[in-house]
């Protein structure tokens, strides 16, 4: 299981989604295809058409930034950031 | 007892501004997350209130609450080109209701429609062939603020019939749900080069009697316009105005003669002249104008107001309600003889919509 940690501008837009949880996951891909199984909707939060990450959304696996094809282990630590911004 | 409410868009959600009397207002929000909300409508067929919003880290979806503020639920589904298009959603600029039909105007310019209340969404046109269409995906065509599609407007009776703003392109007409459209700019003065006969102007704002199908107004980037033939044929109308720019429209409920505009600096800073606040009224279809200030700020006022920043009730002592780029509301319930504040400190507004619910 990956320790899956997402941000907190996430967690108003899914009634019942934690800001952390663990997720059966072979890529970062699978991990979001998990969340929007459980939280229909939440790939076009997090993706453009393509599907890409969002331009402003940031995804580490093990503190590596990374990509949908990005390669996850049991025991990796997925963090989803929002970018962070002024204004 | 009916409530009047406005619904506010703001740079930071949307909020309800309510009322029982229209004299004391009681305000609600931040709704949507505190998203840029480009546009909120009420749905008089079903009550549902929808906002058009994109986050720059979530992306643009269409929020729906079916209890006038309650709670909200949010979809972006089927809202998007294909990937090999070419072609990105960047904003969902407005929105219009009518008859189970929700259509979203978006950037780059399309038309998306939902058949079931905002829950899912396909594309319904994107006014592909029309002169300007070959350009208007240009980069080099969508300065800053660029919105798409700005505007929709649907005819009082048909469904199947309404107006569509292509930003800087112009007004186009479809009476059988975008199958196949018509411009609609003839009269229309533009102060640039344009490549094609029938497009190449600068809609900001369109507007129709509801006592008379046949009356349109509009705010052009380069003056007020008016219509008797229902869009088919354009007459300007600026000269007594003290600018020719400006966004926001309004035209009274029940005279079709009667209208408001908001006068801004064509610069860059888009502001009200001189620091001065005033809302701009003709009685007589344009051929006179007057200045109503009466308890808006007489100086050091540097505000605008945006597109779909103004709106009237229909009441018969109908009030006119318009909000700011410093985020203060003004309301007249006196056809704009005096203005009062009802709301200060609210983010940056971009819309502003009257519902009355029972």
């Amino acid at each position: 299981m990956a320790d899956v940690r997402l941000p907190s501008t996430l967690a108003p837009l899914f009634p019942g989604l934690p800001r952390r949880l663990d997720v059966q996951a072979g890529t970062v891909r699978d991990v979001i295809d998990h969340l929007d199984h459980e939280w229909p909707g939440i790939r076009d939060r997090l993706c453009e058409p393509g599907p890409i990450l969002r331009r402003h959304i940031h995804v580490y696996v093990n503190s590596e930034r990374a990509r949908l094809e990005t390669p996850v282990a049991n025991g990796s630590r997925v963090d989803v950031i929002a970018a962070i911004s002024g204004g | 007892m009916p409530r009047t409410l406005l619904l506010i868009g703001t740079r930071k959600g949307a909020f309800f501004l309510e009322s029982t009397d229209r004299k004391t207002w009681e305000l609600r929000g931040p709704f949507c997350e505190g998203w840029p909300v480009y546009h909120v409508i009420h749905d008089p067929e079903n009550g549902a209130v929808y906002a058009a919003a994109a986050s720059e880290w979530h992306g643009q979806a269409i929020w729906r609450s079916a209890d006038v503020g309650e709670t909200w639920t949010h979809s972006s589904e089927g809202i998007g080109y294909d990937a090999d298009s070419g072609r990105k959603v960047s904003k969902v600029s407005t929105l219009a209701a009518k008859d189970g039909r929700l259509l979203v105007g978006v950037e780059a310019p399309g038309i998306f429609e939902s058949r079931d209340e905002g829950q899912t969404w396909s594309l319904l046109s994107t006014l592909d062939g029309q002169p300007g269409s070959e350009s208007w995906d240009d980069p080099a065509n969508q300065p800053p603020g660029h919105l798409g599609i700005s505007a929709l407007m649907f005819d009082g009776e048909d469904a199947d019939r309404f107006w569509a703003i292509v930003q800087g392109v112009g007004l186009f007409e479809t009476t059988d749900y975008s199958q196949s459209w018509t411009p609609r700019n003839r009269g229309l003065r533009a102060d640039w080069p344009r490549e094609h006969e029938e497009v190449g102007f600068c809609v900001h704002k369109l507007v129709r009697s509801p006592v008379d199908a046949n009356r349109m107004y509009q705010q052009n980037h380069v003056g007020m316009h008016r219509s008797d033939d229902a869009g088919q044929t354009w007459t300007e109308i600026t000269e007594g105005l003290p600018t020719e720019f400006g966004f926001a429209a309004a035209t009274h409920p029940h005279d079709r003669d009667t209208f408001y505009v908001v006068p801004l600096d064509p610069g860059h800073g888009r502001m009200m002249p001189e620091g001065h606040a005033a809302v701009w009224r003709t009685r007589d279809a344009g051929s006179s104008w007057e200045a109503l200030d009466s308890g808006l700020p007489h100086r050091d006022a540097y505000v605008g107001v945006l597109r779909e920043a103004m709106a009237f009730d229909d009441e018969d002592d109908p009030g006119l309600y318009f909000g700011t780029s410093t985020g203060q509301v003004f309301a007249s319930t006196d056809e704009g003889e005096t203005w009062s504040q009802i709301a200060d400190y609210l983010p940056a507004i971009s819309s502003v919509e009257v519902a009355v619910i029972e």
